[in-house]
């Protein structure tokens, strides 16, 4: 059976629940081999080994860590020689979608990103991507070399699926513009507690409705009585109310979660663009013309101020 | 010392229109008015400050990939300040990927000459946010990309990373490719002075020829990918809407409770 790298997304050997998703996808189209790199790399090993990779391809060394995209590049490149895969897959994160297009151009390969879905075709991997602010929904593949897909958080169940997991050291030898884009200095992002909004299950979100930073408590709590993460509009976080890393929408973050909770937005359509491959759509707002409600499965028509204190009592009161 | 900036941007159909497919697959332009995207501007605005704070002659030029309509874009940017704008237009260039539009892009910013290219962090249409890394590839310089600040200082550019777990700070010897995020600074208005001044500023057009590029390397055939089908999604069905008289958070608790969410 044709191997599929799996391109690992991991903070010192925690492994990242998307790259568990692709793991489940590439197993629709091959024998999963993933490829850990960086700080805690062979840490990675028993869990991957339990959703499915027949073998851990690891590297090493503190030029992840210390120059941009490039090494990576780099790494997937030797593996992708070593392997000879179907296909490659990789998270749609920023920096992912960077890594797998630079990998393409270089192994003469097209690229695919954003997948929801992807199966296996007659031509090699078929991706489905939802484009347009999600109104169309489009399959496609690529025609030339080894397809390198990149695919969202939240487009595939996470299945266990135990297999052999062995570790093998990868050989890389970094190129000379590995070393290009120095990273100077790092902060780390300071933990709130709650999930990845990307990758949440539930995400609720706050607008221009929210009227004040203060107010994103309200909207903090009722994340908190369901155990989800915090999004904001581009107006709410414009107004200086939320952090820009919550941002859901064109220009912040698309997210897919089973559960959407639009609290205060009217639903621009640069906010749906973000928002609108959600499963489950619910929105509170005052304004019964505000577009959002064309998109919701239940909407409340009513001050947010007065709804989602007592949403969240009974959330808290019914979870007991 | 003079610095070279070329910043890339791009005409998108304006995404409050009703975008839609043509019969080929790609994008259909005819049916929705096409802008600068907006994501583009944020590049030209941090084009003009690196301008604005440098004691360099500094000289800007925007370039896009497109048909005869993209002009308009290389005009919004020229009436933002920009010095000179190059146009590369040609029929074959008709349905060209990601892939094909950063040699075409690649191609243009060599025979520009560059010392540094800004790009916005993705197109608002495509939004796949990969031409900048791709365009360092093909260039084989440092990419800087998704600034959210970015300063210019004695041939080394520098600027801050937002990512989703860290914070990071960067930086790179000149010739780079930039990217900013829509954090890098609101993009100015174009004054009146400066819409008469853009009439005068030059705009060249290039074809694939000018580019020493073939027709095959680049379109729908020389495509990467191929886009097999397009449908649109089916309306929402819609839903139940209703009035809070003092229980519409129970009533929603309620239908979260249905849906297994609580």
């Amino acid at each position: 059976m044709a191997e599929v790298l799996v391109y690992v997304d991991h903070v010192d050997g925690a492994v990242r629940k998307p790259t568990l998703e692709l793991l489940t996808l590439a197993r629709r189209i091959g024998e999963p081999v993933a490829v850990a790199l960086g700080n805690g790399a062979a840490d990675t090993a028993a869990t991957l080994a339990e959703h499915g990779a027949v073998k851990v391809l690891t590297h090493e060394a503190s030029e992840y860590a210390d120059y941009l995209v490039v090494p990576k590049v780099d790494a997937l490149q030797a593996a992708v020689e070593a392997v000879s895969p179907a296909a490659v897959l990789v998270p749609s994160s920023a920096e992912g979608k960077e890594v797998a297009a630079r990998l393409a151009l270089r192994i003469g390969s097209g690229i695919i990103t954003d997948a929801v879905d992807l199966e296996a075709g007659d031509q090699g991997p078929v991706a489905t991507q939802s484009v347009f602010a999600a109104s169309f929904t489009t399959k496609t593949r690529v025609a030339k070399g080894t397809p390198v897909i990149t695919v969202k958080p939240n487009s595939a169940a996470v299945e266990a699926a135990p297999a052999a997991g062995a570790v093998e050291a990868l050989s890389v030898s970094f190129s000379a513009q590995a070393t290009g884009t120095k990273v100077t200095g790092r902060t780390p992002r300071e933990s709130t507690g709650r999930p990845e909004l990307t990758e949440a299950a539930i995400v609720v979100s706050g607008g221009r409705g929210v009227n004040g930073a203060e107010n994103f408590a309200i909207i903090e709590a009722l994340a908190d009585s369901l155990g989800a993460a915090v999004g904001a509009s581009r107006a709410a976080v414009d107004a200086g109310w939320y952090p820009h890393t919550n941002q859901v929408g064109q220009t912040g973050k698309a997210v897919s979660p089973q559960l959407y909770i639009a609290n205060g937005i009217s639903g621009a359509i640069q906010h749906r663009a973000g928002m609108q491959t959600s499963k489950t759509i619910v929105a509170v707002n005052k304004d019964a013309e505000a577009p959002i409600f064309d998109l919701v499965d239940y909407g409340v028509v009513g001050d947010l101020f007065d709804v989602v204190p007592q949403l969240t009592e009974e959330v808290k009161t019914r979870k007991g | 010392m003079s610095l070279r900036i070329v910043v890339t941007v791009k005409y998108v159909p304006d995404a409050t229109g009703d975008r839609h497919f043509a019969d080929d697959l790609t994008v259909d332009r005819d049916d929705v008015d096409g802008l600068l995207s907006e994501l583009d501007e944020y590049a030209v605005e941090q084009a003009l400050q690196i301008s604005e704070n440098s004691d360099d002659d500094v000289e800007i030029t925007v370039l896009t990939v497109g048909p005869e309509d993209a002009k308009d874009a290389l005009r919004k940017a020229l009436s933002m300040g920009a010095d000179k704008a190059i146009h590369v237009e040609d029929d074959d260039l008709h349905g060209t990927d990601a892939i094909g539009t950063s040699l075409v892009l690649a191609k243009a910013i060599e025979k520009a000459g560059y010392d540094l290219v800004i790009s916005g962090m993705a197109s608002t249409d495509g939004t796949m946010g990969v031409v900048p890394a791709l365009l360092a590839e093909r260039l084989g310089v440092p990419q800087v990309t998704l600034l959210s600040e970015v300063s210019v200082e004695d041939g080394t550019v520098k600027g801050r990373r937002d990512g989703d777990s860290a914070s990071e700070q960067l930086e790179a010897s000149l010739p780079a490719v930039v990217s900013v995020t829509d954090q890098s600074g609101e993009a100015r208005y174009p004054s009146f002075k400066g819409i008469m001044a853009a009439k005068k500023k030059p705009v060249e057009s290039w074809d694939l020829s000018d580019l020493e590029l073939e027709a095959e390397e680049v379109g729908l055939e020389g495509a990467w990918t191929s886009v097999d089908a397009a449908a649109q999604r089916p309306a929402r069905t819609a839903g139940t809407i209703v009035k809070d008289e003092g229980e519409g958070g129970k009533q929603l608790a309620e239908f979260l409770a249905g849906q297994k969410f609580i």
